[in-house]
């Protein structure tokens, strides 16, 4: 669908001619998913449809413990420190923000009164300011009333780089002010199409300025609340064990009527992922359990039982293909993979061509993912607004002979194609983890029947994944030809993960390999897009360079898409919750219930 | 029986020697740690929201960017202060996080070895006593499975047919558990009945063998002869004369595994979720929590060395052939 034709659409729903459902439905005909849609309506100008709430239950309490099984048990309650999702789906308990994400990726208010748009002001036209209307009445657990003030302390606790907040990125380069006591702006320093970072999901959890105030900074690992949290949200601390225990109880002062619904929540850590989808699915022990990296088939035997089921929220995460754009095994000025080389033989588009043809997504969702994998080519896949439709997966080995036969590359004695002296030999790393191993097998195998040798290398994930500036291993110095490893995308905006492709981020020495940029791609192309984005108010054209940008590198074979990788997690038969791909598994949890 | 006076200045000596040793066990272990690879803020470096700049100033707030003697400087001075360093990870003391797990350790583990001991010493005498007959056979068959079958194979087998299949157990552990009176206690048994069971079962088989050869070597010495030659019953013989010396070796092995109660059981502890100090220490090193790492290790590098001690001294307690010079 044209950009224009949209226009119209959104046209008519405006004058009232087009029912929202109508506009959904006419999206959806032409590929684009609901959340996508009604993204673009809201972002026009015509107020969101609240997803119709699902919530029974007619009064507070009652529900008996609710009882969470996380393989890995929090660690701190801070979450301003809170860097893994077990920390902040813990901290979630406690502390909300002001919006959190739903499962279509679309913004749902928490502690907030609305969702600033443009028609209620809460959107300026030039994109420079936020204004957020916060709900009244809330108070913390201990009483103290929740006003603006608070929120202006979250920003400057998180921002001061000597607090060390993992959230600083979101707080740093922005302004935060006291409008009225239940006011707040967030005013940018340049037009931001993304605005909802601050205060937001994951990294916009809010904590009371009146037992932080003194614990700013420096000191801010001192702080006695750090451990033993006081927020706004369903549940209020009882006890906390690090890696073991988090335990809470219903909060009787709760800012929404009728809940929660639970007496008590318990969030036990430890273990491993198929015994914990064990205690949930096969002996009701837990109520829910969490990150469930267990192969399909194993999954799918526990939920015979009926006992309860496996829910997989779609999110962005992506297991890809790295080809390196850099020459891996030329030293120059200390560093391998450096900008100044060019891949001896991937430089040749024919070679990316036909590796492209010799990834069987199809096989390796089927062997070996299942509901756990779902096959693609594209980086970026959701939320579905931006998942392009130009990408089919296309293996097909006997194209890819041909293009390299075509191409120059001739088959020698061994039976590994050369060309000029060069033979199509490639080293390919992941880290040690089954499903890669076996992912890396099959693509060898097709690789091997195109005449490509490739020698699999497998790191440890702790040095691999580390930033370890002395090991060679690791996945962003890429001092390799192939890769493999999975990207997360923690936000419904692609604007981090999409700087892969941006030259300027290459990883490199001189950034001592931090850079986001891991292929080393120069494009000039995806550089003008990338700025396009960074400008572009309008969410239309927007996701529309986006979608460009991700067929950009597709198409051109710098990355390659494997499987998505979405959140898989457990739930007895009779729970009632809603998951969400882009904020905490927790962040709906003053919704959840049990069915009677 | 006469007690064998263990001499002052020979404990004083073993406990001088105690010092530089363990000096040199955290030196060992502090390099170690320092040499093996990660950082406790890796994780902030893949991940694309956090910049470069929060990550070095964690380093220089936890003291990472120090070398490597002056941070065991630190660690040692604050160590005699009675502080055992800070987690990385938990942002909380190190000897907070031991304590919230000791009293579950010593339950669990502590049980365990209990067990062991009452299966171990009935049956590895029984066995010897009549030895190479069909008791002892089946005693030493099921030793042999026993210590042959890995824990997280029996605790897997258990939880399959007690949790899965006859639901009576729970095979999560839950060191709150929200009951009072029997029924808290009730509760408490009943989650721990497997995974002591399993631990317990694993040393006893080891230990069962052990008993079974030191009262083999026993039962067949010229004073047993004499003892049973003076008319005096088989079976005091045995508890009175035979039992008592072939004990001394197993009060020093068992002695040896007392600081194994204290770090926990790592495997066992992951598999039902104890919150012992085994996971603890799993947990920390996965997380390169070092200054937790160290701390766990350390206190067991201590336990042993001073348990050894104690094995010591019982042994010329208990043994008044044993000299001490």
């Amino acid at each position: 669908m044209k950009e224009r034709e949209l226009r119209g659409l959104v046209g008519k729903v405006k004058a009232g001619k087009l029912s929202r459902r109508g506009f959904v439905q006419a999206m959806m005909a032409v590929g684009i998913g609901a959340p996508a849609a009604s993204q673009i309506l809201l972002s026009s100008g015509v107020a969101m449809a609240q997803s119709p709430s699902t919530y029974k239950p007619t009064k507070r309490g009652g529900g008996g413990p609710l009882k969470l099984l996380w393989w890995q048990g929090p660690t701190l309650l801070n979450p301003h420190f809170a860097v893994g999702t077990k920390d902040q789906d813990g901290s979630r308990l406690f502390y909300e923000p002001l919006a959190a994400w739903d499962p279509d990726g679309n913004l749902k208010p928490k502690l907030a009164a609305e969702i600033p748009t443009k028609e209620n002001g809460g959107l300026s036209a030039d994109g420079l300011t936020v204004t957020w209307k916060l709900k009244q009445g809330v108070t913390w657990h201990d009483g103290k009333p929740f006003t603006a003030d608070d929120v202006v302390f979250n920003w400057e606790y998180a921002k001061d780089p000597a607090t060390a907040a993992y959230t600083i990125a979101s707080y740093q380069d922005v302004m935060v002010a006291k409008v009225d006591q239940y006011t707040v702006t967030v005013k940018f320093k340049k037009p931001t199409p993304f605005w909802a970072d601050a205060f937001v999901g994951t990294r916009g959890m809010l904590i009371p300025k009146h037992l932080f105030a003194d614990y700013i900074g420096a000191k801010s690992r001192d702080a006695p609340t750090n451990l033993k949290p006081v927020g706004t949200g369903p549940y209020m601390f009882k006890d906390f064990k690090p890696g073991d225990l988090v335990t809470g109880v219903m909060n009787p002062n709760y800012h929404q009527a009728n809940k929660p619904y639970f007496d008590s929540v318990e969030m036990k850590g430890g273990g491993d992922a198929v015994s914990a989808a064990r205690a949930v699915l096969q002996t009701g022990e837990f109520d829910f359990a969490w990150n469930l990296q267990v192969e399909d088939e194993i999954l799918s035997r526990l939920e015979k039982g009926g006992k309860g089921s496996v829910s997989v929220t779609p999110g962005g995460n992506i297991e890809f293909l790295l080809l390196n754009t850099t020459d891996p095994w030329t030293e120059v000025d200390g560093e391998r993979s450096s900008l100044k080389t060019k891949h001896p033989t991937l430089s040749d588009p024919e070679v990316r061509k036909a590796i492209a043809l010799l990834v069987d997504n199809k096989s390796i969702q089927d062997h070996i993912y299942g509901r756990t994998g779902p096959a693609t080519r594209n980086f970026l896949y959701g939320p579905p607004r931006f998942d392009s439709k130009n990408n089919p997966i296309e293996f097909n080995v006997d194209k890819a002979n041909d293009i390299l036969e075509k191409a120059g590359w001739k088959k020698g004695a061994d039976g590994i194609r050369a060309k000029d002296g060069k033979k199509l030999k490639f080293v390919y790393q992941t880290s040690i983890n089954q499903p890669r191993q076996k992912t890396q097998a099959i693509i060898k195998q097709a690789a091997q029947k195109a005449g490509i040798d490739i020698e699999l290398k497998s790191v440890t994930a702790s040095v691999f994944f580390s930033s370890d500036v002395a090991n060679p291993d690791t996945y962003t110095k890429f001092y390799t030809d192939l890769e493999m490893y999975t990207t997360t995308m923690g936000q419904p905006d692609p604007g981090t993960h999409m700087l892969q492709f941006v030259s300027t981020e290459a990883a490199t020495k001189a950034n001592k390999w931090q850079g986001r940029n891991i292929t080393r791609w120069q494009s000039p192309e995806a550089d003008k897009l990338y700025r396009e984005t960074e400008a572009e108010l309008d969410p239309v054209k927007r996701a529309a360079s986006f979608i460009k940008l991700n067929d950009l590198a597709i198409q051109n074979q710098i990355v390659m898409g494997i499987v998505q990788r979405p959140t898989v997690s457990a739930r007895t038969a009779k729970l009632n919750c809603n998951i969400s791909g882009w904020d905490n598994n927790t962040s709906d949890l003053s919704d959840w219930f049990k069915d009677a | 029986m006469q007690v064998h006076r263990v001499s002052r200045q020979y404990v004083i000596r073993k406990i001088l020697i105690m010092i530089p040793s363990l000096l040199g066990i955290s030196v060992v272990l502090f390099a170690l740690l320092a040499l093996a690879p990660g950082d406790p803020f890796d994780e902030l470096a893949t991940n694309p929201a956090v910049p470069p700049e929060v990550r070095a100033a964690l380093r220089a707030k936890f003291g990472l960017d120090d070398p490597v003697w002056m941070r065991y400087w630190h660690w040692l001075i604050a160590l005699l202060q009675g502080d055992w360093g800070f987690s990385f990870v938990s942002r909380m003391d190190v000897s907070t996080l031991i304590m919230q797990r000791l009293p579950v350790t010593l339950i669990v583990i502590g049980a365990s070895q209990i067990l062991a001991i009452l299966i171990a010493i009935p049956v590895g005498v029984l066995a010897a006593t009549r030895p190479y007959s069909l008791f002892d056979q089946i005693a030493n068959t099921f030793a042999f499975i026993g210590f042959s079958l890995p824990t997280f194979f029996t605790g897997l087998v258990l939880i399959l047919v007690f949790s899965i299949q006859l639901d009576w157990l729970p095979f999560v552990y839950r060191a709150d558990i929200a009951a009072t009176g029997w029924e808290f206690y009730w509760e408490h048994i009943k989650q721990s009945i497997m995974p002591v069971a399993v631990l317990g079962l694993f040393q006893g088989a080891a230990l069962v063998r052990f008993v079974r050869s030191s009262v083999l070597d026993v039962i067949r010495l010229d004073y047993v002869t004499t003892a049973r030659s003076k008319g005096i019953g088989e079976r005091k013989v045995i508890t009175r004369h035979v039992v008592r010396t072939a004990l001394i070796p197993v009060v020093t092995l068992v002695a040896l595994q007392m600081p194994i109660v204290f770090s926990g059981a790592i495997v066992t502890e992951q598999i039902f979720r104890v919150p012992g100090i085994g996971s603890l220490l799993i947990s920390s090193m996965l997380a390169n929590d070092t200054p937790v790492v160290m701390g766990v290790t350390f206190v067991s590098a201590c336990l042993v060395v001073i348990f050894n001690l104690i094995a010591d001294i019982l042994y010329g307690w208990l043994d008044p052939r044993i000299a001490f010079r």
